[in-house]
């Protein structure tokens, strides 16, 4: 896109930092179940997704080189939690398989519908990988939901275990759409239709599909969205994911792999 | 404390396992069923069967399908059976398919026919 104005850019990088911030953690945080999967068939898949995750954060990451910022590895592997991006969801430690499961739900219904919207931005870069990763995208909701459909009409203990994490993370859930600072020159711009239209598309989208699984969407008096994460303020797991995630990128940083 | 697994992966060490304690064997047959797999390439092309997935039922058998099988190289679409649709024959009965070397008439790599269809083609090209 040829941007208007300094703004214009500013702003971008805001959308692109949380994008990519939310993928790589929320994709390093997956692929912790590499080798512990409940089956073989769904370790495959789920690490498979986490790699997506990576790969899609490395091509957001290239798009703010474009724009000015330091290469992707750098970006990715040199900065402390307080530099993020990312949401809270996405750091808290993988727990039991239903944890992951409903983060990755609440998520990955996120991503889709974000991404959908993003095939339209004026942002062409942005507009082809929006374009370029949906059937990834459609394949990893598709997968989530499968997944809370089975759980949740399961038995009382599979149920009951969903519906636990749903009540525990629904407020984190909707810290995914913490308005950021230049909502409106995106909107504008027609480079993004904001968090606020993303959250209402977000809830038209899960609670039917919740409601479909018998999962009960805690009551509206309840919702409290946990905001910070965009702003840098993170939970005490990402600094010890962080500096897993870098230990060998920081023995020899100009090493070529 | 001195038998906590020190693993050089960090999950593994996270686990604190203690190596002592002693692990209970899954019980036997906790598995889901079976189902074939098959994959086409392009539309209109057959469906080949490419091996099998453990699911609970046919939607989670078509995903896990998809990250077995269908992960690298082109695909068009999948199936899922559960394996015990099929019909299969003995292997006690292996021998039906034996054919004796009399019968090589039935092999088409053995018609002589090459010098005929050369002859047609110079027949077709006489003509146009």
């Amino acid at each position: 896109m040829d941007f208007f104005n300094e703004s214009h850019v500013r702003a971008a990088k805001e959308l692109l930092y949380k994008m990519a911030d939310d993928q790589l953690i929320i994709g390093h945080r997956n692929s912790e179940w590499t080798g512990l999967g409940p089956i073989l068939e769904e370790d495959i898949a789920f690490s498979s997704m986490a790699q997506d995750k990576i790969g899609q954060s490395e091509h957001l990451y290239a798009l703010l080189h474009e724009l000015g910022e330091s290469d992707p590895d750098t970006v990715a592997f040199t900065r402390n939690a307080h530099q993020f991006h990312c949401c809270q969801l996405v750091e808290y430690p993988i727990g039991e398989y239903d944890f992951s499961l409903m983060r990755h739900f609440f998520f990955d219904m996120a991503e889709l519908i974000r991404f959908d919207m993003l095939r339209n931005s004026s942002y062409e870069g942005l507009a082809n990988i929006a374009k370029k990763y949906k059937g990834e995208i459609k394949y990893h909701s598709m997968h989530a939901n499968t997944w809370v459909q089975q759980l949740g009409k399961g038995n009382e203990e599979s149920n009951g275990r969903l519906q636990l994490q749903l009540d525990t993370y629904w407020n984190h859930a909707l810290g995914i759409f913490e308005p950021g600072p230049h909502e409106n020159i995106l909107i504008d711009a027609g480079i993004f239709e904001g968090e606020a239209a993303l959250q209402k598309n977000w809830l038209e989208a899960v609670i039917p599909l919740l409601e479909k699984a018998d999962l009960q969407v805690p009551d509206t008096s309840k919702w409290s969205p946990v905001y910070g994460g965009r702003t840098g303020i993170h939970t005490a797991y990402l600094q010890p994911l962080l500096d897993e995630m870098t230990e060998v990128y920081s023995i020899d940083p100009s090493a070529d792999w | 404390m001195e038998n906590m697994h020190k693993s050089l992966d960090p999950r593994i060490t996270r686990a604190n396992l203690d190596l002592e304690e002693q692990i209970d064997p899954l019980n036997e047959l906790d598995q889901f069923q079976t189902y074939e797999v098959f994959h086409q390439k392009k539309r209109g092309q057959q469906h080949v069967h490419v091996g099998i997935v453990h699911a609970p039922n046919a939607d989670m058998a078509l995903l896990y399908a998809k990250e077995q099988y269908a992960r690298r190289g082109v695909t068009s679409n999948l199936w899922v059976v559960p394996s015990s649709c099929v019909t299969a024959t003995e292997y006690f009965d292996e021998d039906i398919f034996a054919t004796t070397a009399e019968k090589i008439y039935r092999d088409p790599a053995t018609y002589k026919v090459m010098d005929r269809i050369q002859a047609f083609k110079e027949r077709q090209a006489q003509k146009s």
